[in-house]
């Protein structure tokens, strides 16, 4: 997915002010993709949390707030030395075997961009929820063909409970949950009734 | 804090394991998928416990090290989590006593004072949720389904029945956890783990067995001889080869 190849106009990003570097930083996220849901950058499932940039002494702090990110910074001095960058993600799930792909991956992708000291952490508080993923996240999985979240996230639900999933394929709501658990676990097995399709709801943690 | 930590650990892999056992051998594929997601969920906690537990050790292991170089009378999971599968409403049973328990005492693990803890168990409450949910349902669809799957819930319910004391009995490293702030003392939930499954049993039209002679040893390492056959395979590799990786 990466590829590091070395062109000679490797962006200087000592030039860069920390507003501009931490710009680029969240640009070079929304390249990374999630190894298991291809169509979904690392941005859209709302995994990264925060980005500590670390320009010689000075630290600057810019967090995911929603959909938002808010950049918090003092001006920038002489052109810096030492440039050094930390991820903080959070996993989807606990076992989640696609978490330590995503550290490489992100790592890759800011090493091609000309950042090589990069760190990522992974923080499990607080615990990632689907409400945090984007609008844009959700209409690409609809495309891909699998039912995005339908509703906010709780942990108490009732049992035998029965959620209106419309099907990815034809939009009927007349649909029946096989599984709780499907092929991932952040997602469950449906089948719809009308067109008989069986598909993937990426279900409401 | 350290045997504290790996008794919360040693569970989640014990039983992780167990589950993940039914890997390709479930009654159905959904049930199987179930299974190992389950135990996938269960296998991730007990390594975000023991990397923290190796991290507070300090002399530089990891969480491998915990679950692989220990031996039998090392680990602290409870006895029933270590109960052999036996058939599907065996494992049913076996399951649904476990997460009635730990979705209460997950719960109550979120208010720790130790902030890494608590972030665990908030993020596992969430996957404990699912595995409760699974677990009461599949105890009510075969307690409340036919003859035959009655008498079969029934026959494991009461099988497993004297497994359930150990978990609601505090061992010494609970009792000071619960007194230092970090941890839960199982009796501060006993009234709700009770209340859940009676509330579950009953729906399932399945006879709540009396209490009588209670199984414990697990909390301090005094375990069934299911637990060696469960290393012997699990560690097998890590003896073999130490160290090896791929």
């Amino acid at each position: 997915m990466v590829e590091q190849t070395d062109t000679g106009k490797r962006p200087d990003n000592e030039s860069l002010n920390p507003d501009e570097l931490m710009a680029k930083i969240w640009q070079c996220l929304s390249n990374v993709s999630d190894p298991e849901v291809p169509v979904l950058t690392v941005l859209d499932l709302g995994v990264v949390r925060k980005i500590v940039l670390k320009l010689d002494g000075a630290e600057f702090v810019s967090e995911i707030d929603d959909l938002s990110t808010s950049i918090t910074s003092s001006p920038p001095k002489t052109p810096p030395e030492k440039i050094s960058v930390l991820i903080q993600i959070t996993p989807t799930y606990t076992g989640c075997p696609a978490m330590s792909m995503i550290a490489t991956n992100i790592k890759l992708e800011l090493i091609a961009n000309g950042i090589k000291d990069v760190q990522v952490e992974e923080i499990l508080s607080p615990a990632w929820t689907t409400d945090w993923m984007t609008e844009s996240g959700k209409q690409k999985l609809k495309e891909y063909g699998i039912a995005p979240p339908q509703a906010k996230a709780r942990v108490e639900k009732m049992l035998f409970d029965v959620s209106n999933v419309p099907c990815p394929q034809c939009n009927s709501k007349n649909t029946e949950m096989i599984s709780e658990f499907g092929s991932t676990a952040c997602k469950s097995l449906y089948r719809c009734l009308d067109c008989r399709e069986p598909f993937d709801y990426f279900k409401c943690h | 804090m350290q045997e504290y930590l790996l008794h919360l650990a040693d569970n989640a892999l014990i039983l992780g394991h167990r589950l993940s056992e039914w890997c390709g051998h479930g009654p159905a594929l959904e049930i199987d998928m179930a299974m190992t997601n389950i135990s996938l969920d269960l296998i991730g906690q007990a390594r975000n416990l023991y990397a923290y537990a190796a991290e507070l050790e300090g002399q530089g292991k990891t969480e491998d090290d915990l679950a692989y170089l220990r031996d039998v009378n090392g680990f602290r999971n409870v006895l029933l989590v270590e109960q052999p599968n036996g058939d599907f409403a065996q494992t049913i049973a076996r399951s649904f006593f476990y997460d009635s328990y730990n979705y209460f005492y997950q719960k109550a693990l979120c208010e720790s004072h130790d902030k890494q803890l608590a972030a665990i168990a908030e993020k596992s409450l969430k996957e404990v949720a699912y595995h409760l949910r699974w677990s009461s349902e599949w105890a009510i669809r075969l307690g409340d389904g036919t003859e035959e799957s009655k008498q079969k819930m029934q026959a494991a319910i009461d099988d497993l029945w004297s497994f359930r004391g150990e978990l609601l009995t505090p061992a010494a490293y609970e009792i000071e956890a619960a007194k230092a702030g970090y941890g839960v003392n199982p009796l501060e939930i006993k009234e709700e783990v009770e209340k859940k499954l009676q509330e579950i049993l009953l729906e399932a039209t399945l006879d709540l067995p009396a209490d009588g002679w209670m199984h414990s040893g697990g909390k301090t390492g005094r375990h069934s001889e299911h637990l060696g056959f469960i290393l012997a395979e699990m560690q097998f590799l890590q003896r073999a080869y130490p160290d090896s990786t791929w």
